[in-house]
Parts: structure tokens; C-alpha cells; sequence
């Protein structure tokens, strides 16, 4: 340290820790910030900041809430927050495998409603029974994400097309053409949905009582927590790991190595791909039971915060689409207790990504100090 | 087959300029995804000093119409400044900064318009209504066959985008300034030798796209939604980006395939409605400029040279 340094910086030095701990304490503190300049817009409005907040974990039912309509309580808010808690982390996963190939998959989003939608169409409006339509559901669901995956690595690959403009016009083309099929042949009149899945095919166990409350059972997460784990296995201890590492680092010094570039393109695609895909049936066929037209989910587009956010690291993720699910999934709550916009949710997330973007800023200029 | 000609422009050129923003922050080697966040704060600024203003005039005056615009470029550069700072001065990665900016751009506006509408206006809305803009028809010349349709029902935005955009193309291919910009993106470090700051021909290059964009924004406010709100967002600027990789980051081939884009959507709802389909098959319509964008780039994205520094940190120290 030198002589001259200001106590400031010095306080910032030793608030984020030698580099070791900087994978930790560099996100907290993007988090930190955000929630503090989030604080300062609440107090704008004339509001608590601090109640605010606490709202935010009461709707995802952390905190109690102060009284519960029948059949509910803290622990079915719970559940239902995993239930949205599911396909993000499904979707930060996928982000996150593309992003160690050095690939930016911004079309999760698209991946997830196709694979929602042929997998509805196929298993949902089957009429198989639950022990058959569950599995298939998933199977479905990670083949048809993985083939739209598949194809943005192929056409990197093989046309040298950036996979961010591919990725978004296959986002629209999913969006425009999956709305027109829905609107044509399987629109429910009444709710200007898709017609809704049958019991057998969701992946939520819906309003199941349990004692004298009714709650929503996501199956996936169990799910979603093993992907995680497994992820991190397959990118940190397998060959396939280290060469979409090595790829992503430095392409011509992978090529150089002996490396099939354009194979780990792909394949790190079509990974990326079937875990978007997982993140569209829990989200069509898990959180919600149809699908609406002309319209494509943040999850996808949050899920690249998420994963900014745990610097690509599968196990941080699980903590970090803890959080951003807490913040989107509470702003409902939030809204009706202290009648701020819900919006100022995606504004604290966005935050938290701006933040999270400075983070190598951050790095280097404790570094420096 | 007028109709084709006419809608076709108005929703070219404003993607053409936003385009022709888009090559000025490329071609200095800032890659620019941020572009459809930049047209939608635009979008919000402009409209927002539109509603503000239409009060202290007549309800046919044309004055709120042209302090939107310059709203909408001031708020475009403004906004702009933060993709600047995160690229330029904290180095960080510019595709993610582009994403990060684009998904702050939708939350704020979207707050902001409901929460303004709420707290000035006093109303529970999320749009700001704007209406269409007025339109003029060059007398004589429209009445030309097949041709007469491109001076039928100009929108006055159409005029200075094309004005703008030939400013924008001497200062990019004939002064000291565009050939600085120009070899920034290509090799910095020479600009650097020859006593040039690459950060401040970069910055002001990030500012110039904000400014374009924001002006593209609000020319789509006023004419395809004729309100601001978040349906702004359905990809307006990604369409520009394609089209100016498609166009090679150079102007005029630019102008090409934002006019290209422009005609397979104008003609797909003119099939549309004289075929006499269903309205869910403009969903399909809607597809075409993508479908044409991933196709036009399946055939010619091998020949595409991008700036050879695009998206790389100037580093002083490296070379």
C-alpha cells in the first residue's frame, strides 16, 4: 500500500478483501450499491426504503407477512417462489455455459418459449398420464431447446453470423410465429392464453393440499439444484469443461492446441440450449400452465444479470437468482403494501447489472490502490 | 402499391439513421448493442417534453412536435454517456455494457412513464400519448407514376433524418475528425501515435449514436405506435444492427437494407390486407424483416469485414 493512500480507499481495500475473496465481496458490493441507489428512488417517492425491502421478502415469503388470505401462509408464499425461482435458475445456468465459451446467448428467452410451446403442444395437450408426461415433458423440453441452441452455434460456426444478432432475430421469428399459431388454433377465448396444460403434464403440483394449506410444488427445483451442481462438475473437472474454456479465452491459442473450435461452439450452444429449454417447461408448463401470445419472458433476459452477477460461477448462481427472484417475485407484494411501482423492481435489477458490468472496474482499482 | 412505398420509408429511414449511429460507434471501435435502449430513452424524452408542452400551445400547433425531437436527441446523448463511461472509462465488456444499458433503458422508462403519469399528470397510464405527426405532399412531383409516392405523405422527420444523414456521411468519409474515427476502430493504437485521444474520438463517436437514435426513437413514437410506451421496445435497434453489418459499417450499402427491411414489412401487410387474412397473420408479416435479416446474413456474413479493433479495450500500453 502507499504512503499517500486516502483512509477511503483504504477502507474499500479492506472492506473487499485480497483478490481470493473478491469473487464474493465485488458482488455484494455491486449489490450493495444498487440496493442503496434503489433506496434513494423509494425516498424519491416519499416512501420507507426499508419497508419497501421488507415487503420485497415478505412477498417471497422469507418474512411473515402481517395477516394471510385462507388456506395460506409464509410457507406457500415459499413454495410459490420457487416455483418462480425454477426457470431462472435453469435460464442463468444456460447463460452461463455459453458465456464460458465466450459465446453471449441473449436468445434464452426465444429457446425457452419454443421449447415451451412444442413441448405444450406435444406432451401437454396429450392427455398422457403423469408418470409418463412428467419425464417427457422434461425430455421434450431439452431436446427442442437444445436443437434452437444447437442452431445459434451452428451458425456462428459455420457462417460466422454473431450470435447476438441470430440469437435475437430467432427470439422475434419464436415470438411473432409461435403467437400466430396460438392465436389461430389453440387460443382460450376467454383468457387470450394458449389452452391450459393438463394437470398431468405440469411440473408444479398445483394447489395440493398439504395439512390445512393449499401450495404449488415445483418438482423442478430439485431439478435445477442438481443442474447446478452438475454444471459446475462438468465445467470446471471435464475436458469438454476446459476446452469451451480454453475456446472462449483465447479462440486462436485453443485452435492452436489442437482444439476443435467450431465443435465446442456448437456443443457449448447445444448445452446452453437444452438448459434454456429446461427453463422453458418449468416456466410454461410449471410456473404458469399456458402461454401468452406476443409475448416473450424477462427470465431470459434477467437470467444475464444473474449470471453477470455469480461471475459465471454455477454454485454463486444459485445465490444470485436467489436474490433477483426475491426482488421480481416480491415487487407484487411490494406494490399492493406500499403502493410503489412494481417496475422499481426491474429498475433495482438493472441496477444490480450496471454494478455487476463495473465489476472488472471495481477489481482493478483496488488493485491499484 | 403506394401504400408500400410510403410506410416502407417511414419505417426505413428511421432505422437507417439509427444505423448510420451504429457505424459511427462501431467503426470507432465501440461495439454499440445498446442502440435499442438509446432509441427508446430517446423516445421517452422527446415524448415527455411533447406532453409537457402541449399545453402552452394550440392543439395544432407544430411546436411540441420539433421540441420532441430535439428532447429526443438530447436525451439520446445523455443516456448515451453511461454506455460511454462503461466502455471508455471502466473498460468494461461492451457487448454486456450494451445489454446491461438496454435492459436499464426498459425498466426506467417504464417506471418513470407510470410513475410521472401518476404523480404530474394525475393519471394511472403507461404511455404517453402523442398522436401521429402530420403530413405533407410535394405538389406535382407526387403525382408521377409508380415514383409520385415517395414525396406522398412525408412525415417531417423523414426530411432531417435525410438531412442528418448526409451530414453524417461527409463528416465520416471527408473531414480530419471521420478519418480519425475511421482508423480508431482499425488500428488505435496509430491514432494514438499520430497525437489523436482515441477515448475522446471514441466518446464523442458513443454521443453521436445516442443522438441518432434517440432521434429514431421519437420519429417511431410518432408514427408507427403514435404514443411512448414500452411496446417501443420490439427490436428496432437489433433490426439496425443487423443492417449495418449487413451493409458492410459502411452508409450507403446501410441504406440499402434498411430499405429492404423496410419493404418486406410495408409489403407483407399490404399482402396481408388485400388477401384479406385474418389479422393473426400480420404475426407472420411481422417475422419477415428478421426472416430476411438471417438469411441476407447466412449469404453474405463470410464476405463482412468488422472494424478490425470492434469491441476491443484500448490499452495504452499494448501494441
Amino acid at each position: 500500500m502507499r504512503k499517500n493512500s486516502h483512509p477511503f480507499k483504504r477502507g474499500i481495500v479492506k472492506l473487499l478483501g485480497s483478490e481470493r475473496y473478491q469473487a464474493v465481496t465485488v458482488p455484494l458490493f455491486a449489490i450493495f450499491l444498487s440496493l442503496l441507489a434503489g433506496a434513494a428512488v423509494i425516498l424519491l417517492q416519499g416512501k420507507n426504503p426499508l419497508i419497501a425491502y421488507q415487503n420485497l421478502l415478505q412477498g417471497s415469503g422469507l418474512l411473515p407477512k402481517a395477516s394471510y388470505a385462507g388456506y395460506k401462509s409464509i410457507l406457500t408464499d415459499f413454495t410459490s417462489f420457487m416455483n418462480a425461482w425454477t426457470p431462472m435458475l435453469f435460464a442463468s445456468l444456460a447463460v452461463t455455459v455459453a458465456l464460458r465459451a465466450g459465446l453471449f446467448n441473449i436468445g434464452v428467452s426465444g429457446q425457452m418459449l419454443t421449447a415451451g410451446f412444442i413441448t405444450t403442444l406435444t406432451v401437454g395437450y396429450s392427455g398422457l398420464a403423469a408418470p409418463v408426461a412428467k419425464p417427457l415433458v422434461l425430455i421434450v423440453g431439452i431436446l427442442v431447446g437444445a436443437c434452437v441452441g444447437g442452431l445459434i452455434g451452428w451458425l456462428k460456426h459455420r457462417f460466422n453470423i454473431n450470435e447476438v444478432v441470430s440469437s435475437i432475430m430467432i427470439n422475434y421469428i419464436a415470438q411473432y410465429v409461435i403467437s400466430f399459431f396460438i392465436n389461430t388454433y389453440y387460443v382460450n377465448p376467454v383468457s387470450r392464453q394458449s389452452a391450459a396444460v393438463s394437470r398431468a403434464a405440469r411440473l408444479t403440483l398445483m394447489d395440493t393440499p398439504v395439512g390445512n394449506l393449499k401450495m404449488d410444488i415445483p418438482l423442478g427445483i430439485i431439478l435445477a439444484l442438481i443442474a447446478a451442481v452438475f454444471i459446475r462438475f462438468l465445467l470446471d473437472r471435464t475436458t469438454f469443461g476446459y476446452e469451451i474454456k480454453s475456446v472462449g479465452t483465447s479462440r486462436n491459442a485453443a485452435r492452436y492446441a489442437g482444439i476443435n473450435v467450431g465443435r465446442n461452439v456448437v456443443m457449448s450452444m447445444v448445452v446452453s440450449g437444452a438448459l434454456a429449454g429446461l427453463a422453458g417447461v418449468t416456466y410454461y408448463l410449471g410456473y404458469f400452465g399456458s402461454i401468452q401470445p406476443r409475448v416473450l419472458s424477462t427470465t431470459g433476459f434477467d437470467a444475464i444479470a444473474v449470471s453477470l452477477l455469480a461471475n459465471s460461477n454455477p454454485i454463486g448462481i444459485i445465490f444470485s437468482s436467489f436474490l433477483v427472484t426475491v426482488i421480481s417475485k416480491g415487487s407484487t407484494y411490494m406494490n399492493s403494501a406500499s403502493g410503489l411501482e412494481s417496475e422499481i423492481a426491474s429498475v433495482i435489477t438493472g441496477l444490480i447489472l450496471l454494478f455487476s458490468g463495473c465489476g472488472e472496474f471495481i477489481r482493478h482499482k483496488v488493485k491499484s490502490f | 402499391m403506394e401504400r408500400i412505398i410510403i410506410d416502407g420509408l417511414a419505417f426505413s429511414l428511421p432505422l437507417f439513421i439509427m444505423a448510420i449511429g451504429g457505424i459511427y460507434s462501431e467503426k470507432s471501435g465501440v461495439t454499440n448493442l445498446a442502440l435499442e435502449g438509446l432509441q427508446g430513452v430517446g423516445a421517452f424524452t422527446g415524448a415527455l417534453a411533447a406532453v409537457l408542452a402541449a399545453g402552452s400551445f394550440a392543439s395544432d400547433s407544430q411546436v411540441p412536435y420539433y421540441l420532441a425531437m430535439a428532447f429526443a436527441v438530447a436525451g439520446g446523448v445523455l443516456y448515451s454517456l453511461l454506455h460511454a463511461l462503461l466502455c471508455i472509462r471502466f473498460k468494461a465488456n461492451q457487448v454486456i455494457s450494451g445489454v446491461v444499458i438496454n435492459i436499464l433503458a426498459m425498466a426506467l422508462t417504464a417506471f418513470l412513464t407510470k410513475n410521472l403519469n401518476r404523480t404530474v399528470f394525475g393519471a394511472a397510464s403507461d404511455k404517453f400519448v402523442l398522436g401521429v405527426s402530420a403530413k405533407y405532399t410535394v405538389p406535382g412531383l407526387s403525382q408521377l407514376p409508380v415514383l409520385g409516392a415517395v414525396f406522398k405523405d412525408i412525415y417531417p422527420f423523414e426530411i432531417i433524418i435525410l438531412v442528418v444523414a448526409v451530414v453524417a456521411w461527409y463528416v465520416m468519409y471527408r473531414t480530419r475528425y471521420g478519418m480519425n474515427l475511421r482508423a480508431c476502430g482499425d488500428n488505435p493504437h496509430a491514432v494514438d501515435a499520430a497525437g489523436v485521444d482515441v477515448g475522446r474520438v471514441r466518446l464523442i463517436a458513443v454521443m453521436v449514436s445516442g443522438g441518432l437514435s434517440g432521434l429514431a426513437g421519437i420519429s417511431f413514437a410518432y408514427s408507427i405506435s403514435a404514443n411512448f410506451s414500452s411496446s417501443i421496445y420490439v427490436g428496432y435497434g437489433y433490426l439496425a444492427i443487423a443492417a449495418l453489418i449487413f451493409g458492410n459499417w459502411t452508409i450507403l450499402p446501410t441504406l440499402g437494407s434498411c430499405l429492404l427491411f423496410g419493404f418486406a414489412r410495408s409489403g407483407g401487410y399490404y399482402l396481408v390486407q388485400k388477401l384479406q387474412m385474418p389479422s393473426s397473420y400480420s404475426d407472420l408479416v411481422m417475422t419477415l424483416p428478421y426472416v430476411v435479416t438471417l438469411l441476407l446474413l447466412i449469404f453474405f456474413s463470410r464476405y463482412n469485414r468488422s472494424p478490425r479493433a470492434l469491441g476491443e479495450i484500448y490499452d495504452k500500453g499494448k501494441r
